[in-house]
């Protein structure tokens, strides 16, 4: 416990609270009007306005097309249903510079679109829009699909035997028991979207810019540091609400549902309107999910003789000093640590929170857990760029910074993981094998560390993923000749040129590789019980 | 009939669940059918509620042709197996909901409630909520739910399965009494076969998704139609006989049958009753392999020398030691030909 309290205490609350002073504290004494002079500024409020409709908006949306999918997966059995329920959730893990990028690729400028019709969305709030639609598929199919499946299938039958029509049962009966987690899972989706900074940065152009990309703005281009602190605390306490609000959700869904075995509830789509639906969402997830990804690979193979794929090998294009092709090692080794440090923390940290005589200490710090998700990379990387760069702490020329930073992003992936599978060991099983005479290591080596150990990799998988996918805090604090993989991608497309363009395209399909094969392998390991992502 | 099955059928991936049934059950009948699990009596139920189409034949209430009519339009009524009250609603709620499905107004509503709630013996329930619920009170308003849109026809899936047995038994006459008073029409199914011959005015016998047999519970008692109905019921001295004039040869020796048998190879029922305990040097000599005690009387295990083990009922006094050696010998009246043809012992 202690561990993990110091390490959230150095590395999030420490520069959370140096971003609070430096916008707020000056000339020795706290100005708290600084945050009204802010956000009374005519282009403030309007990053503020877009940010939030543009949220609401893109969840909207994503409910409106995922909603019908979360009930396919759920209920209906079909051929491929495994895979697809993978492929599916290859986006939601894929780097937002990757989501960004493949969107162009199909709807930008001399994309597919403009290819076929001459249609360009990239201009439009409509490509920002798909493409959250498209990174948070994943994530209403997985909460209330998940739920779903497991809801009994005869409660809805036991309201049809009582006359209400199938319309009814559902509105009555399965639509309240779902409801905390369709509350949730919008609200992650709204969090998401809300801090969303990849896919605004690469598709949002100049016109359409949110919270998060005006603070990467402020921080880098117009160095206005103080006014960048406030709007991070802005930030900060709008994700704050989401986050209690999602807590609060979550606890009511804990309530008295009766749920049975997954696997018992799909059968095959029965009638004409059925098979429709199913066709309808897989059409929808053909155009929606695959087709960008297609596209995207298509374009990074779009010369003669795998031409970007070799350009990245050199030096020569001027975006960086180091070939293109060194950011792979990079990426690679920095997930690696930042994996390390994530599982280690984040194990601890479960748990510390599955001890039964857990106090409310301990409970309460379940939800900081997840600020670090929500509070956005880029707060986080800026919070790492004011704090840790003097003494006592001199990180800022440091390797070690950048998996840091990632750690801290995959922490709350390994911790909503592993808390289900460590709450779900029977403790009877700890006393069972206690009385057959195992002392406490050896009780948690035989009973506890079987059970855990997929949960573990499949932690560890997610936390690799979502490092070797995080830009908003390390493009402010890689080093520029020591790129990530996203890093390198966002600034080859911020060059003109063909090559550039191609190149992105290569190392975006070739970081899509890497993530959608580290999600597969995990998805063979999943058992239905692993987590809530 | 009200409800009458033809030929119903319905298939799980090739294999016959339900297997051409036809079945009728008369206006106020209480029918129950009897089976093990996996004979396909809850799809029988759940084809009859229109919950599970039918691959093949139809069900008719009241005369009309059931097919195509959603299971909301067809005015039955199902209790299911582990109740499948609404967590998220109370006791009221939950026994109101069909009544608020076919537009009754509220007023009607509670006082229909609070009627049903009395019938089943929890009159001021209706604001506790269902969690708080004990298994026995559980039952009692799943019931109350079912009866509440008095449904033409109330289904029963393993009513009393997960209760323990001194409550099950108090709710088995209960049920009787209820059902006899609202003269309901009742098909339930069990695997409990005291279950069956205390509820019902006739007991279906399933197996393999066909009908076993059918009859009064003391017919179905009396005179099983077959070994698989006999073993279920719990009766283990089963034996293939070859039958000559009012003897039947067994590996037991000559057993008296009754004057009318057909000649030919048989299958005998000898029930405990019917095996009578005598001196060690007369009848079929046995060795005692086990005894339980059943309250009212004694089950001893009988092992003969090279035949099929004997199960015997005797009074408690009279029973003998594990390890004696006795003497077995037969009553006529309580050897029971089986129709069906003789199939291998388990």
């Amino acid at each position: 416990m202690v561990l993990p309290v110091a390490f959230f205490g150095v590395f999030f609350a420490y520069p959370v609270a140096a971003i609070v002073s430096r916008g707020l504290h000056v000339d020795g004494a706290w100005h708290l009007g600084r945050i009204w002079d802010v956000l009374i500024q005519p282009d403030i409020r309007h990053v503020l306005w877009f940010t939030t409709w543009q949220a609401l908006a893109s969840t909207a949306l994503t409910l409106l097309v995922a909603l019908p999918g979360a009930y396919v997966f759920a209920r209906f059995e079909f051929p491929g249903k495994q895979i697809l329920r993978a492929v599916v959730t290859v986006p939601f893990v894929l780097p937002t510079v990757v989501v960004g990028t493949a969107f162009l690729a199909l709807v930008g400028r001399g994309g597919l679109l403009d290819e076929w019709w001459g249609v360009r969305l990239d201009t439009t709030v409509w490509a920002i829009l798909l493409a959250h639609v498209f990174f948070n598929y994943a994530v209403v199919v997985r909460t209330v699909g998940g739920l779903w499946a497991q809801l009994d299938p005869r409660q809805e039958e036991a309201a049809r035997m009582l006359g209400a029509s199938r319309f009814t049962a559902w509105r009555q009966i399965t639509l309240p028991a779902l409801g905390p987690a369709v509350a949730a899972a919008t609200l992650m989706v709204f969090l998401f979207t809300f801090t969303s900074f990849g896919v605004v940065q690469i598709l949002g152009g100049p016109t359409f810019s949110t919270l998060e990309v005006e603070i990467y703005r402020q921080t880098s281009e117009i160095f206005d540091l103080s006014t960048a602190a406030v709007l991070t605390i802005v930030q900060f306490a709008a994700v704050c609400g989401i986050l209690a609000l999602h807590a609060w959700t979550v606890r009511r869904r804990e309530t008295a549902l009766r749920l049975v075995d997954a696997s018992l509830t799909a059968r095959r789509p029965r009638g004409a309107g059925q098979w429709a639906l199913l066709a309808g969402v897989l059409a929808g997830i053909a155009v929606l999910l695959l087709l960008p990804l297609a596209v995207l690979v298509q374009r990074s193979l779009d010369a003669p003789g795998f031409a970007y794929y070799r350009a990245l090998t050199s030096a020569d294009g001027g975006a960086f000093l180091v070939p293109p092709i060194d950011a792979i090692g990079n990426s690679l080794s920095y997930a690696v640590v930042a994996t390390a440090i994530a599982v280690l923390i984040g194990g601890l940290a479960a748990a510390a929170l599955t001890r039964r005589d857990a106090g409310r200490f301990v409970r309460g710090f379940d939800a900081l857990l997840m600020l670090p998700l929500g509070v956005s990379a880029v707060t986080v990387g800026f919070g790492f760029l004011i704090a840790l760069d003097e003494p006592p702490l001199d990180l800022r020329a440091s390797w070690i910074l950048v998996p840091l930073a990632q750690a801290l992003v995959g922490v709350p992936f390994v911790v909503r993981t592993m808390l289900p599978v460590l709450r779900a060991v029977d403790h009877r099983l700890r006393e069972a094998a206690a009385v057959l005479g195992a002392s406490p290591w050896r009780v948690w080596r035989e009973v506890d560390l079987p059970m855990v150990r997929r949960a573990l990799l499949i932690a560890a998988g997610f936390a690799f993923a979502v490092s070797l996918g995080e830009f908003g805090a390390t493009v402010f604090i890689a080093r520029p000749d020591n790129p990530t993989l996203p890093v390198a991608v966002a600034k080859l497309l911020g060059r003109a040129g063909q090559l550039n363009y191609g190149q992105a395209m290569a190392l975006s399909t070739i970081l899509m590789v890497v993530c959608a094969v580290a999600l597969l392998v995990l998805e063979r390991l999943r058992t239905d019980r692993t987590g809530e992502f | 009939m009200l409800l009458s099955l033809e030929n119903a059928t319905v298939r799980f991936g090739g294999r016959a669940v339900l297997d051409a049934v036809d079945l009728a059950v008369a206006e106020h009948e209480v029918v129950c059918v009897l089976g093990p699990s996996g004979s396909g009596k809850s799809t029988l139920l759940r084809a009859v509620a229109g919950l599970q189409p039918l691959d093949a034949g139809r069900v008719s209430l009241d005369g009309r042709d059931q097919t195509g009519v959603p299971a909301h339009r067809r005015g039955v009524g199902l209790m299911f197996q582990d109740h499948q009250l609404f967590p998220q609603r109370d006791v009221g709620g939950n026994v109101a909901f069909g009544l608020r499905m076919h537009g009754t107004s509220k007023r009607q509503q509670a006082d229909r409630v609070q009627e049903l709630l009395d019938l089943v013996g929890l009159p001021g329930a209706a604001r506790r909520a269902v969690a708080a619920l004990s298994g026995g009170e559980q039952q009692r308003v799943a019931l109350a739910r079912a009866l509440a849109p008095s449904p033409r026809l109330l289904m029963l899936d393993e009513p009393l399965g997960q209760l323990d047995r001194s409550l099950r038994e108090r709710l088995v006459v209960e049920l009787r009494e209820l059902f006899s008073e609202l003269g309901t029409t009742v098909l339930a199914v069990t695997h409990d076969q005291g279950e069956a011959f205390a509820l019902a005015d006739r007991v279906v016998v399933m197996r393999d998704g066909r009908i076993a047999q059918s009859g009064t519970p003391l017919e179905v008692w009396q005179r099983p139609a077959d070994e698989f109905v006999a073993r279920f019921l719990g009766f283990d001295n089963v034996v293939q006989a070859t039958v000559a004039g009012q003897a039947a040869d067994t590996p037991w020796g000559k057993l008296p049958v009754p004057d009318d048998t057909a000649e030919g190879t048989r299958t005998l029922l000898v029930r405990p009753a019917g095996v009578r305990l005598v001196a060690a040097d007369q009848g079929l000599r046995c060795t005692v392999a086990a005894r339980t005690f059943k309250g009212t009387h004694v089950a001893v295990h009988l092992q003969p020398e090279d035949a099929p083990r004997l199960e015997a009922a005797c009074a408690l006094r009279a029973a003998p030691e594990v390890g004696d050696e006795i003497g077995v010998e037969f009553e006529a009246a309580d050897i029971v030909v089986l129709g069906a043809p003789l199939r291998v012992p388990r």
